[in-house]
């Protein structure tokens, strides 16, 4: 069994003592000072901060002490198996951080002259060419954060192409099927669609007949990964794409599990309008526990002059990259710059140690591993495969545990967290909605197979366990850096603590309360 | 030659594993797998890319790529707005490889992911000390985006249609603020600013807040380096009309001037990449966002929150992700926001970061950066024909440098500095804003030496007094 670390490790307020300092800064020159005399003083009354900031004091080697305790009380990629669906935790190449590190990015400003930039402008213009190739698409924009900014901006473009057309008061809905991913809707909402939700039909994929129900000239686009998020192939995809541009909208590919496809089919050529694509996924590099990531998107040609600014471009006479703000019909910026050029980075050395052939092998085994599991897993008492039985999956799988719940009362959160206890991280659990009880299992094509065959061996102990002491399971995890938590506590409005400052606040009232 | 061994980050493509495994699912080829992608859409080619490359040979062509830069470390350089260069200690950019925090995700398993969760929470409470508010997220993308989310949270605080910015407002930021806003079919109007000091025009503001109003933004620092001073009378103007007042920092700066909290702003939005983290060419940065304990206004925040709780048994305290139903993988359509993916390892290095200062190392590194700043106003503003700065006001950081009188444009002035005396100066503003002419912004940090200010008054000298 495996054993997280437990520090019992004070919040960092508790740490230090007065006058303790982790960093000094360069002094100023005494005639400098002299000069300019005290700065503080001339600020004006109205704005000079009266008392300091309470943040604790701490010598450089608390500090360190205190955050390597807490990295060793989390659990990465590195530290095993991560099988969470639809977030593709794949390896993450250890070449890529180190040459992101490097002082020709790490210390190069977004506002420099083109030509002492030319070495970065050639890596995201060759990655944005790259990009479109493995997407099918005509035109690449690196500059959102995050798939969900992407998804922003993919339906942003939408509205502006609608808009463009005098269509923009009439396109007003943005269709999703029931099992999209929660951003869909959300960025869709955003962007001041109203959603419509399309049901899956007993394969899982979306029911035709009812997507036919749901256009109208009201529509402004389908929003739709594929492979879904219960891993089948929408083997329908262009006929959907046809009923979606005969009513005039356009279709959005979510990329977040590009991963399964690469090489073998290109969203646009499945008809996609705009597609965006989750860097931190399918080109590995770190999460770093909930971001930074970047979710560039790839649109056809109709939509590229709504791009934002700026894009990356190439001019062959002058032999030189440039940063191209020459887009009237933009519609403006997502964000500051031009994206998250260290994880793009990353991605470009990414694809170089791939190859073509190297991005379609990966494709093949995520999906080869994700069969294997679903083989082996449907052998295990209490767990079901729903939905379109003996189609292969693609990268990712979704099981049930409704049996095993209504035979046992150990519910999907009760086999997540004892896994947890087995050193391997949980699959995604109560995703997608269509599957009660669902445990959505990503493998990833950088495991072993001997890890998969440990994971398989593991879910049927957590089984037997279920099913001859029901309360162990229940319980777990025990091995983990703490035991199942309050969340209900955390988020209620009298207990809710969102920061020390507010934790402290409350225990003064307590306190004072105590007192009446 | 034949493959004779897996690719380093896929194991199982070893022959024997993959037949092995192949036989046990039932299939003969690979390609049964995708026997549901119909034919016509298949790509029937290889994907045009590069031969795949070994470790070596990508490390050789990145580093030759990169070698094409020049970097702020290979010249001077004064450039901000947005931006800014200081120095990461060591420590901090060491925490950030450890692999557990680099390699994890969203913390959707709080039981194992304590570490992340406790930093988070240390995050947030550093923000809001820094601050002086009650609650902050566990960050957004960047400044920019921060914007446009904080005021559309005003929108859905207070159901309103106007939002009053400064005119001299980042102009990335306003882009980026109008398309977030697009889609409520707002008004963004722009304030005055008096023309010898920079600061809001309070009679200006009096006029365009009113009861259609959602909030009212500012910047301090502004973008152009001032500092607005006149905010009690901006947040009374603003609490008036009852409107929302949000206020964007530059958190290095919080150290010595007043927290927005304490001046009763609302919601305090900001760049965190100052806090440790590189430049990166523009990217990843660290979007700050924090609000005043009103249960309204908490419920309103998008983004990821960290909370402090308990164990079920309650024997000891833990750390996980609070008011998800906010959020839009439980609310789906009606979520405060679509953002998952945050930047929580840029949050982490500035919890780092903050934690190395501490208070004293705070307000020591704003003394510095300002007493710095103010040499370098002072060497330049002696020039003849240039102003240094622009307005009156204090400046923290970044200033204004008009070249006007010099008669020559800034775009050549600057490039003769970068080609004859291998110097970058500041950003080029005069097509941001005409009416300021020839000027441009500067950048001075802990990280300029004096030998540097000097070094670049003395190729300003040279540069203009040369005839053309």
């Amino acid at each position: 069994m495996y054993r997280q670390a437990q520090w019992n490790e004070p919040v960092i307020f508790k740490l230090g003592g007065k006058g303790r300092r982790g960093c000094t800064l360069p002094t100023v020159d005494d005639d400098v000072g002299k000069l300019v005399g005290n700065v503080a003083d001339t600020l004006p009354k109205s704005i000079r901060r009266s008392q300091r900031p309470r943040l604790p004091e701490l010598s450089e080697v608390e500090v360190v002490r205190h955050f390597t305790r807490l990295s060793q009380m989390n659990y990465g990629v590195d530290s095993g198996f991560y099988p969470l669906g639809s977030c593709t935790m794949k390896y993450n190449p250890k070449i890529n951080d180190l040459l992101a590190g490097a002082t020709g990015l790490s210390e190069l400003h977004p506002d420099q002259s083109e030509e002492t930039v030319q070495g970065i402008l050639e890596i995201l213009y060759t990655l944005s060419q790259w990009l479109a190739e493995i997407t099918g698409t005509d035109e690449v924009c690196l500059q959102p954060s995050a798939g969900a900014h992407g998804e922003l901006l993919g339906a942003l473009l939408m509205r502006a192409c609608h808009k463009r057309n005098g269509d923009s008061d009439k396109r007003t809905e943005l269709i999703v099927p029931d099992s999209a991913h929660g951003t869909n809707p959300a960025s869709g909402t955003m962007a001041g669609f109203k959603i419509v939700v399309v049901p899956s039909n007993s394969n899982g994929t979306v029911d035709l007949k009812a997507l036919k129900a749901a256009v109208s000239e009201k529509t402004a686009g389908l929003m739709l990964t594929n492979p879904n998020t219960l891993g089948i192939f929408e083997e329908d995809i262009a006929e959907i794409a046809d009923i979606i541009h005969e009513a005039g909208g356009l279709l959005y590919y979510d990329g977040a599990n590009l991963n399964a496809i690469m090489g073998k089919t290109r969203p646009g050529d499945m008809g996609y309008d705009v597609v965006h694509i989750n860097i931190h996924k399918t080109f590995g590099t770190p999460h770093g526990g909930g971001g930074p990531g970047a979710g560039p998107i790839g649109v056809c040609k109709e939509l590229a002059k709504f791009l934002p600014v700026p894009q990356i471009a190439y001019d062959t006479k002058r032999k030189r990259y440039h940063l191209d703000y020459n887009r009237p019909e933009s519609v403006g910026k997502v964000r500051g710059f031009y994206g998250s050029v260290a994880v793009l980075l990353r991605a470009f050395a990414y694809i170089l140690s791939m190859g073509a052939e190297g991005l379609e092998e990966a494709a093949e085994i995520s999906v080869l591993n994700a069969n294997y599991l679903v083989k082996k897993l449907s052998e295990i008492r209490g767990f079901e495969l729903p939905y379109a039985k003996g189609r292969p999956r693609k990268h990712e799988c979704v099981f049930s545990v409704k049996p095993m719940s209504k035979e046992t009362g150990v519910r999907a959160a009760d086999v997540a967290k004892r896994l947890l206890d087995y050193g391997l991280h949980s699959p995604t659990t109560y995703f997608p909605l269509v599957v009660e009880e669902a445990l959505m299992i990503e493998p990833t094509e950088s495991i072993e197979k001997e890890e998969l065959d440990r994971f398989v061996e593991a879910l049927r102990q957590i089984s037997d366990e279920a099913y001859s002491d029901p309360n162990l399971v229940k319980n777990a995890p025990y091995n983990a850096a703490i035991t199942r938590l309050d969340e209900v506590k955390a988020s209620h409005p009298k207990t809710m603590a969102l920061s020390w400052r507010m934790h402290q606040n409350r225990n003064v009232i307590k306190a004072a309360a105590s007192k009446v | 030659m034949p493959k004779t061994h897996a690719h380093p980050y896929i194991p199982n493509t070893t022959p024997e594993t993959k037949r092995g495994m192949m036989q046990q699912i039932g299939i003969k080829a690979i390609d049964e797998l995708y026997s549901d992608v119909p034919q016509k859409l298949r790509l029937k080619r290889k994907l045009n890319l590069p031969k795949a490359m070994s470790e070596q040979e990508v490390k050789k062509h990145v580093e030759a790529l990169l070698s094409k830069n020049t970097s702020t470390r290979d010249m001077p350089t004064f450039l901000g707005a947005g931006c800014w260069p200081h120095y990461v200690p060591a420590a901090v950019d060491n925490i950030m490889q450890r692999s557990e925090l680099l390699t994890s995700y969203t913390p959707y398993q709080p039981e194992i992911s304590q570490g992340m969760l406790q930093a988070l929470f240390e995050y947030q409470s550093m923000i809001c000390e820094l601050t002086a508010m009650d609650a902050a997220n566990s960050s957004m993308y960047d400044w920019a985006s921060a914007l446009g989310e904080a005021v559309r949270m005003a929108v859905r605080v207070n159901n309103r249609t106007e939002a009053i910015v400064p005119k001299l407002i980042h102009p990335e930021r306003l882009a980026t603020l109008q398309t977030y806003v697009e889609p409520l079919k707002m008004h963004i109007r722009k304030a005055e600013y008096n023309r010898e000091t920079g600061l809001i025009n309070i009679e200006n503001l009096k006029q365009l807040v009113s009861n259609k109003t959602a909030a009212v933004y500012i910047e301090n620092p502004s973008y152009l380096g001032f500092i607005e001073s006149q905010v009690n009378e901006i947040a009374e103007i603003t609490h008036d009309r009852r409107a929302l007042f949000i206020v964007g920092v530059d958190p290095t700066s919080l150290g010595i001037l007043k927290p927005p909290g304490d001046y009763d702003a609302d919601i305090a939005i900001g760049e965190g990449q100052p806090l440790g983290n590189h430049l990166n060419y523009g990217g990843p940065l660290l979007g700050l966002f924090a609000c005043k304990g009103e249960t309204e206004l908490i419920r309103q925040m998008p983004g990821r929150v960290i909370g402090m709780t308990t164990t079920l048994k309650g024997d000891k305290t833990g750390f996980c992700m609070a008011l998800q139903t906010r959020e839009q993988h439980i609310r789906r359509e009606r979520a405060t926001s679509n953002i998952c993916t945050n930047e929580a390892l840029c949050a982490v290095a500035s919890t780092v970061y903050l934690a190395l200062l501490g208070p004293d190392g705070l307000r020591e590194l704003g003394e510095t950066i300002m007493t710095r700043s103010q040499y370098a106003m002072h060497k330049l503003n002696q020039m003849a024909g240039v102003k240094a700065p622009l307005f009156s006001s204090a400046h923290f950081k970044e200033f204004t440098v008009n070249f006007d009188k010099t008669g020559k444009k800034v775009h050549t002035i600057h490039e003769a500095l970068l080609k004859q005396h291998k110097i970058h100066g500041g950003k080029d503003i005069s097509k941001e804003f005409p009416e300021l002419g020839q000027t441009s912004l500067y950048c001075i940090t802990e990280t300029h030496s004096r030998n540097e200010i000097d070094r670049l008054a003395k190729s300003l000298k040279a540069v203009l007094g040369r005839k053309r």
